[in-house]
Parts: C-alpha cells; sequence; structure tokens
C-alpha cells in the first residue's frame, strides 16, 4: 500500500481543552478524503497539525515520509478557510506570487483553470465577490503539481454557480498520484468526490471508512449519515 | 447529480448506464465517454466511475479495449437481455403501485387494455 499521509495516535491540546483526540488515519495516494464534522469538531486543527503549522501534543505525522517541515510543506498544496491573498492584489499578481513561492506551480494550467472559472487577469482582490476569491484560491492551489491536496471548506459561503465551478475543478484535476483531503460540513454537495470519509466530532473519529462501503452497510447516503450522527 | 437512494453510488452509476444503452442513446458497440468525461457529467470522484465501468464489464455489458476505451458490447442477445430485465423490474414496481392502490393483480390487464383503447 501507497501511503502518502500516516497520523498514529495524534493528540492535540489547547491549555486544557483537548481540541483532537487519538486520531488514526492512513491516506492512499489517488484517493480523495473527506474530513467531515460540524463546526468546532477539530478539522482545522488536524489540517494546521499536518501543515506543521501547529505541534501534536503526542503522537506522529507522516507525510511523504517525513514529519511536518520543509519538505512536507514543499509538497503539500493547501487552501486555507480564510482567503490568504492581499486585497491589492489583481490576479496576475497572485500568480506572480504562487510562481515566486512555488517551484512546482504550473502556469498553462493557471491559464486554463482562471478561464474555466471566468476570472480575468486583472481583476483586483478587493472588488471579488466570496465565491471569487474562493475559485482564484482554489485555482492558484491545483495548479501547483503537488502530491497532497488540502482544501480547508471549499465550497462554504459560496453561490450554487461557483461551488459547481470549484466540483468540477476538484474532479477535472482529480490526480491518481496524488491524494486530496478535503474538510466540510457541506455533505450533501461534496459527498460524491470522496472515496474515503472520516467523520470528527468532538475531537475524535467517530467513524471512518470507504464511502461507498458505509452506503451499503448502513444503506443510506453519506450525507444521511452525517445527520445521523451529528444531528 | 443527487444520487439518493441509498444504494452506493457506483451501483447507481450503473443503472444510468443500462437505461442509456436500452433506451439507444448509447448504441451497440459505441464507445462510452471517457472516465474522466463520465466523471466531470455526473460529478462524481473518478474512481466511482471506473468501478462502474468495471462492473458492467463483469456482466459483459461492455467490453474495455487496452488503450481504446470501454465500448457497448456487441451482442445483441445480451442487449435484448438487458432491456427484458429493465421491462420486468419496470412492471414489477407498477404492480407494486397498483396493489398499494388496492387493485389485485388479476384485474391489472384488464385496466392496462382500457387505458390502451382509450388511446392514451
Amino acid at each position: 500500500m501507497d501511503n502518502i499521509v500516516e497520523i498514529k495516535g495524534l493528540n492535540k491540546r489547547y491549555d486544557r481543552k483537548e481540541a483532537l483526540r487519538n486520531i488514526d488515519l492512513s491516506i492512499e495516494k489517488g484517493k480523495v478524503v473527506g474530513i467531515l464534522g460540524p463546526n468546532g469538531s477539530g478539522k482545522t486543527t488536524l489540517i494546521k497539525l499536518l501543515m506543521g503549522l501547529l505541534h501534536p501534543n503526542t503522537g506522529e505525522i507522516r507525510i511523504d515520509g517525513q514529519s511536518p517541515g520543509v519538505h512536507t510543506k514543499s509538497v503539500i498544496s493547501y487552501l486555507p478557510d480564510r482567503n490568504p491573498l492581499y486585497s491589492w492584489m489583481s490576479v496576475k499578481d497572485a500568480i506572480q506570487m504562487f510562481q515566486e513561492f512555488y517551484q512546482d506551480f504550473d502556469e498553462k494550467k493557471a491559464e486554463g483553470l482562471l478561464q474555466f472559472m471566468k476570472l480575468d487577469r486583472t481583476m483586483k482582490v478587493s472588488n471579488m465577490s466570496k465565491g471569487m476569491k474562493e475559485k482564484l484560491n482554489l485555482a492558484l492551489v491545483l495548479s501547483r503539481r503537488a502530491k497532497v491536496y488540502i482544501l480547508d471548506e471549499p465550497i462554504a459561503g459560496v453561490d450554487p454557480v461557483a461551488r459547481d465551478q470549484i466540483l468540477d475543478a476538484i474532479i477535472d484535476n482529480y490526480k491518481e498520484d496524488s491524494a486530496m483531503i478535503i474538510t466540510t460540513h457541506l455533505v450533501r454537495d461534496m459527498e460524491n468526490i470522496f472515496d474515503q470519509v472520516v467523520f470528527l466530532g468532538d475531537g475524535e473519529i467517530i467513524l471512518s471508512g470507504e464511502a461507498e462501503r458505509l452506503r451499503e452497510d448502513r444503506n443510506m447516503q453519506i450525507d444521511g449519515l452525517y445527520k445521523e450522527i451529528f444531528g | 447529480m443527487n444520487f439518493d437512494s441509498g444504494l452506493p453510488i457506483y451501483i447507481q452509476i450503473v443503472e444510468i448506464i443500462k437505461t442509456r444503452i436500452a433506451t439507444g442513446i448509447l448504441k451497440r458497440g459505441e464507445k462510452l465517454p471517457s472516465v474522466r468525461d463520465m466523471a466531470t457529467e455526473l460529478k462524481v470522484n473518478p474512481n466511482t466511475i471506473q468501478r462502474s465501468y468495471g462492473e458492467l464489464e463483469r456482466e459483459n455489458v461492455v467490453f474495455t479495449q487496452r488503450g481504446m476505451g470501454t465500448f457497448v458490447t456487441e451482442e445483441e442477445s445480451i442487449l435484448e437481455e438487458l432491456k427484458g430485465n429493465m421491462a420486468r423490474e419496470k412492471i414489477i414496481s407498477f404492480m407494486e403501485d397498483m396493489e398499494r392502490l388496492g387493485y389485485n393483480r388479476d384485474e391489472i390487464p384488464a385496466i392496462i387494455k382500457e387505458t390502451i383503447l382509450e388511446g392514451k
């Protein structure tokens, strides 16, 4: 098995509060994994640990065989849950920044994705709607040739048209030799693109498995299961 | 697209493709859309489409030619059987609906005949 991400016995506390407890998770190349849970369940903490932005209290994280650090950052393409671009930037500036920061940035790909998203190079971030910012950031993130793509709430708060474009872009950019980790609480809109789902509640994995297997075993869609667990 | 039944998505996609074949949208020997195109059309993970195509191949409804793609079977008997099975499923579900309306099975043919004569 070709695990690109391996998490074992992960614990994270903030002061007294336990944000994550005993997380075990393996992700193979070529898989799209949905991390599902309500707000405050620990999704973003988990992502920040993978990104090396936070450090675990106990447990181990391996990405492409290494602990989070310089190497793992170079192989992860990350879409944060908040817009990381400066408001004075134009689309062109944002592309330039990505080009300077990331060796694996593919400008041709970015060109195609921006066209697909109907974003013009001269547009300014300050004039963009939430959906447009999300599309721009996703286009940039998917234009890297990374081993792991981490998308934190990619469709939260965007209109249905932008949502469809974002989903299409994610499906079109699926790669067999890399993994995608996507957090969301909008399960109904996204469940069809997941190979594997992880239900995260109160910092613990409540249930995880292959999405199709869960549908078969429980005789319902993942959205129904989500409502049953968190409803 | 929303897949609302409790069945795994790959099985629901198998049914969609079988319907397309039975209704002639996909013809005998015709090439199926690539896995990627089908994934984009139905907005699902390409691995799911791959699994659906695998299942259809196992049932001999389609066949794969290395490097060329996946094609609807050339064998008329399989296509006839596919159509027959789908027709039977429709009839069974129709009869179940009628029974729920309070008709018993013996009454159903007469009602169908009547409807045909009315030219509906």
